[in-house]
């Protein structure tokens, strides 16, 4: 039965069902109605209505003025419901959310960075504390859990670092032979190529797609089993938590990350080979010759050191954050972000200070 | 004209690969009954609500909702038929990232009709409903009891102001006395509402104390339906040690 109101001499009358489902399709002509009907106080008969639920009760007392009008007709199933709208207060509290601040928002900022570094310091020390008591208690060590992180994050990751390594290399390759040609400098490549590759992009490149691919999923994982109280399931059972779930974790990365950083150095270094054949017809027997001459082996040490670094530094902002997730969706999505974008900010920091640190090793002299 | 019964169940097959869970089931609930449905763990009591709520599909058979079949290709028609019922999860499931009074808000919202001052008393009353008060409205989920996340998620399934609700197991997870308390609110709701209730349950007390029909799920199929008093007659073993298990309460 669809709603309906009549009016005439004074009186409306409604009829039909007065429900959310039924008001809908014609809500703006309803609420015309109700208008003109409320704005001429005046008798209101609702004894033929069929149904009314409380939306529809709220929409009538809202045009009755929030007061009841002087000479009703009603059945008193529907006057209970009129009346438990009744009871709400006129003005209902808006729940305030606070002004935007800017200061307040760049002190937020300020404060949430300083906890988080706190956090992380903690969580550093956790690990020594962790590593010395797992070597007093050798038989404790989680060798399995450590062995399925080194195969997840790193043997996994291999053909996609190839993928882009190759690429990588192929594209550097290419464009910094078109330069040297110009020169004449065509030899310079080996140099160019080993030097920028094996110190520099091997490991960013590398830590930029584990941050992506494996931390994301450590700090998604934890978080997960913080939502589902897996994490305090351990504890229960006299599991430690850090040894269990973070420390392989953390150990796993720094291990496998420097492999996974040669590996993906060599694939780049090949495709740069090749570019080099087909663009400088640079003989691949040459270039693989001529590359421990002009490169110095500290370079391939630096990239591995750089690679145990950033392996480090993104398991443990991974768990760090982790272990912040607090059990609703927003803050697991949330706190998974941050931990990519800050591993991979915390990656190009320690890049940064690793360049000044050791700006007078491994670069070759003429 | 008679109104179609409020869900109709017409040949009900269901199969996951080869594990078949369901063989011709013929239901049907009238407006107004309260139906408990019944069966041992992995009978597939869930399965069947998941179904009638078209969240699954079945394979076999045809679910029909106030007269519309959910397969109706009808997009329009099926969520009309769907607004008009409101679920309770075993489980809440409230959205753990808005508060209490944003999870009531949200379907109302979600019409997009409704203005802020409207909704904003209509949560009000759902919550007076389920005797919350309007500071339990900014809570979050995380931070509610057990029994408080059943009645806000009872508060929420019935902010559209449905005509037929679907309970999963409403009194799992709370303890004898709230399990009371919500068993009584559930059903002083279904009076002043005057809604149709199915129910998945376990509970002896809830099915005794809200239940007005039970359908027994055993052997794949439904193996009593009817009046409570009848289905507890049955000769069948399921029955028999399911009512049997409780006799002093029931009787």
């Amino acid at each position: 039965m669809t709603p309906q109101l009549q009016m005439s001499e004074g009186r409306a009358a409604l009829s039909g069902d007065w429900t959310l489902a039924a008001l809908l399709p014609q809500l703006d002509h309803l609420r015309r109605q109700l208008e003109q009907a409320g704005a001429a106080p005046g008798a209101w008969d609702l004894s033929q209505l069929e149904r009314l639920d409380s939306a529809a009760a709220v929409l009538l007392w809202r045009s009755w003025g929030h007061a009841w009008p002087t000479e009703l007709t009603i059945l008193p199933l529907h006057r209970r419901i009129l009346a438990r709208v009744a009871e709400l207060p006129t003005a209902l509290p808006v729940a305030a959310s606070p002004p935007f601040n800017p200061l307040t928002a760049l002190g937020g900022q300020v404060l949430r960075f300083f906890d988080n570094a706190r956090g992380m310091v903690i969580l550093f020390g956790r690990i020594w504390l962790d590593l010395a008591y797992l070597a007093r208690h050798p038989g404790e060590f989680p060798w399995r859990e450590l062995s399925a992180n080194i195969y997840k994050s790193g043997a996994q990751a291999l053909p996609v670092a190839a993928l882009v390594g190759f690429l990588i290399g192929v594209t550097l390759s290419y464009l910094s032979a078109l330069q040297l040609q110009s020169f004449g400098a065509d030899i310079f490549i080996v140099n160019i190529l080993g030097i920028s590759i094996i110190r520099e992009l091997g490991p960013v490149l590398v830590a930029v797609l584990v941050a992506g691919r494996s931390g994301s999923a450590m700090t998604a994982q934890i978080g997960v089993m913080r939502v589902t109280e897996e994490i305090d399931a351990l504890a229960t059972m006299g599991v430690s938590r850090s040894q269990r779930v973070v420390l392989p974790k953390i150990i796993g990365l720094t291990v496998a990350m420097p492999l996974v950083v040669l590996w993906t150095s060599a694939v780049a270094l090949f495709g740069g080979m090749l570019a080099a054949l087909a663009q400088l017809d640079l003989s691949l027997a040459y270039f693989i010759e001529s590359l421990p001459r002009t490169v110095p082996v500290a370079n391939l040490y630096i990239g591995l050191g750089k690679g145990v670094v950033f392996g480090f530094v993104i398991a443990l902002v991974a768990c760090h954050f982790g272990l912040r997730v607090r059990p609703d969706t927003e803050s697991l999505s949330s706190n998974t972000t941050r931990a990519v974008v800050t591993a991979i900010t915390s990656v190009i920091l320690a890049d940064a200070l690793f360049a000044v640190f050791t700006r007078h090793i491994g670069v070759p002299t003429l | 004209m008679k109104p179609p019964p409020v869900i109709e169940l017409a040949g009900i097959g269901t199969r996951f690969g080869r594990q078949v869970i369901h063989r011709d089931i013929n239901l049907s609930v009238a407006s107004g009954q309260i139906l408990a449905l019944l069966g041992g763990s992995g009978s597939g009591k869930t399965t069947l609500l998941r179904e009638i709520l078209g969240l699954l599909r079945p394979t076999a058979g045809s679910v029909r909702l106030f007269g519309v079949d959910l397969a109706d290709a009808d997009s329009q028609r099926q969520r009309a038929a769907r607004r008009r019922l409101g679920m309770l999860f075993q489980q809440g499931a409230l959205y753990s990232a808005l508060s209490v009074f944003d999870n009531i808000a949200f379907p109302l919202r979600e019409l997009r009709c409704l203005d802020e001052d409207w909704i904003r008393r209509l949560v009000h009353l759902k919550l007076a409903m389920v005797e919350l008060t309007p500071p339990d409205g900014g809570l979050m989920p995380a931070e509610l009891s057990g029994g408080m996340i059943k009645r806000v998620a009872l508060a929420r399934a019935l902010a559209l102001e449905p005509e037929l609700l679907l309970l999963d197991e409403p009194t799992a997870g709370l303890d004898p006395e709230r399990s009371k308390k919500f068993v009584e609110l559930i059903a002083s709701l279904q009076r002043a509402l005057n809604l149709t209730v199915v129910m998945v349950t376990h509970d002896l007390e809830t099915l005794h104390s809200l239940a007005s029909h039970v359908a027994v799920l055993a052997d794949q199929g439904l193996v009593a339906c009817g009046l409570k008093t009848e289905v507890m007659a049955v000769e069948h073993p399921f029955i028999q040690g399911f009512f049997a298990s409780h006799p002093p309460k029931l009787l």
